[in-house]
């Protein structure tokens, strides 16, 4: 189910867990307001990472914590510190870029 | 002559003997496959063998028995590929030569890249069930194990077969209640994900099962080490969860001799287009099955689809016409739910698996995500597919290497 979403003045389309379905309507505003719905409150440090993981994205390269950790974007530990409980999960849904999924 | 050369004789590389010894002439083609191991297992059985459901014999035969005349088995560990001058150096130190090279050598248990995995405990309070000695091990350990907290775990994806640790918990509950023991025993389910389902049909489906089975869900959980000595596991944001019996997955990874050909990604797997199964290594180097990187299940009905495609892409690479970019990500696979019961999905790269029937509109005779035996039963027919059908590259009726729409309900999906 896709639903539309307003985001301050942007109008973008998600599914019903709230991603976005297309990466080409976030905008730092949006991933702005989408942070602020997961109490993240963004640093440098997290736009940093959010720029890591879209870029990832549109090369379709399959993200997991073993590649975050070798990104030389910041460590496990730290990616955690900035997005606590669930860290990929949570920083994929602020970077406008699908929930890492299994098959069922 | 030339030279076809396939690298692994597990399910991947022994479909694609039998496929291509049929497709190419045998005037102008040899082809050898090379394998380290001598016996071939059948590795869904490795989900049944703990439970004393099946017995040793039931997954292993030898690994000759299904390689076709006419198709030269070596068999020796690979040192590496050299893409350069097209050829692979054994360990034994012969080289050889090929025109067409075929990666399939899968993937393996690496739990030695956690912490504190490996040790004394490993195989003693933790276990494995993805090797044909870890399956055993662990079997032995149930049949003794007096209960506690049994902690099954996945450690990072991707992983080969990604429902069969929520198929290990649900035979669990199954097995310790037909002993009368399932009150001694408390099951925890942990993984990386955002749950024990991430996709939102399957989800809404199946959910009810954990419920029902008294499965306890810990997600998020992404492992930083093993404290074996204090039975305990440790993640990233420092969350503990204690076991009696940890039954993990441990990390997969690709051959090591992909690393020391100098390609693969972090974790060893080759870098295949998903749709041709041609590798960005090299025009004549393809990958099948579990030992490339395409975004599907690592599983042996993707290998299965993958076979019947690649064959064909292989007899037109040697014709020189452009290669189909045809392969969609199918998958089916059954489920084990316990008692007696299976579900069954059938999903590719963009369909989530939804419910329906299988292989035919309304008749089935098998139900997609959805509780049957009739589904159990296929689950287990499956073994005699296995053997006698699947891996000596013979069609399965009525199934096709893309998938089909038709029997799925799709309306609701997004």
């Amino acid at each position: 189910m896709i639903v539309d979403k307003i985001y301050g003045e942007l109008c973008v389309t998600c599914n019903e867990q709230g991603y976005l379905t297309d990466l080409n309507q976030w905008t730092k505003d949006v991933g702005l307001e989408i942070a602020k719905e997961e109490n993240i409150v963004m640093t440098d440090k997290h736009w940093d990472v959010i720029d890591y993981l879209q870029d990832q994205c549109r090369k379709q390269v399959a993200l997991s914590i073993r590649k975050i950790g070798k990104s030389g974007v910041v460590s496990i530990k730290e990616f955690y510190q900035l997005f606590p409980n669930g860290p990929l999960k949570i920083s994929s849904r602020i970077a406008g870029i699908p929930k890492p999924v299994s098959c069922i | 002559m030339k030279e076809l050369l396939i690298l692994g004789a597990g399910t991947s590389g022994t479909m694609m003997a039998n496929h291509l010894r049929k497709a190419l002439p045998k005037k102008e083609w040899n082809i050898s496959i090379v394998d380290q191991e001598e016996t071939h297992y059948y590795q869904p059985g490795f989900l049944f063998l703990p439970f004393d459901l099946y017995k040793s014999k039931d997954v292993k035969k030898k690994i000759d028995k299904f390689i076709p005349k006419g198709v030269k088995l070596i068999n020796s560990k690979i040192e590496r590929i050299d893409k350069d001058s097209d050829t692979v150096l054994l360990k034994n130190d012969t080289t050889l030569k090929y025109d067409i090279l075929i990666i399939a050598t899968g993937t393996d248990i690496a739990p030695q890249e956690i912490e504190g995995m490996l040790g004394e405990h490993w195989q003693n309070s933790v276990f494995d069930f993805y090797t044909f000695e870890g399956a055993k091990n662990l079997r032995n350990k149930l049949r003794t194990w007096e209960g506690g907290k049994l902690v099954v775990h996945i450690t990072e994806m991707p992983i080969k077969c990604p429902v069969a640790p929520l198929e290990f918990a649900f035979l669990a509950d199954s097995f310790f209640i037909n002993k009368g023991m399932r009150e001694k025993v408390d099951i925890t389910f942990v993984t990386p994900m955002s749950g024990a389902f991430t996709k939102p049909q399957a989800t809404e489906a199946l959910e009810y099962l954990l419920k029902q089975k008294r499965i306890t869900v810990v997600p998020d959980f992404n492992i930083e080490r093993v404290d074996g000595e204090h039975k305990k596991i440790i993640d990233y944001a420092d969350k503990e969860i204690s076991y009696d019996l940890l039954v993990t997955v441990p990390t997969n990874m690709g051959d090591d001799m992909i690393e020391r050909s100098g390609f693969g990604d972090d974790l060893n797997f080759v870098p295949t287009d998903k749709a041709t199964l041609q590798t960005s290594v090299n025009d004549n180097i393809f990958a099948i099955g579990d030992a490339t990187n395409i975004p599907a299940s690592k599983a042996g009905s993707v290998a299965h689809f993958e076979a019947e495609i690649l064959t064909e892409n292989i007899k037109r690479y040697i014709a020189g016409q452009p290669l189909k970019k045809e392969y969609d990500g199918h998958a089916n696979c059954f489920i084990e739910t316990g008692h007696g019961k299976a579900l069954l999905i059938d999903f590719n790269y963009s369909q989530e698996p939804v419910k329906g029937t299988f292989p035919f509109p309304v008749v089935g005779p098998l139900s997609l995500l959805k509780e049957t035996h009739m589904n159990h039963l296929g689950k287990l027919a499956f073994r005699w597919i296995y053997w006698n059908m699947l891996i000596k590259g013979k069609h399965i009726p009525f199934v096709s290497a893309t998938m089909d729409t038709s029997g799925k309900q799709l309306e609701k999906s997004v």
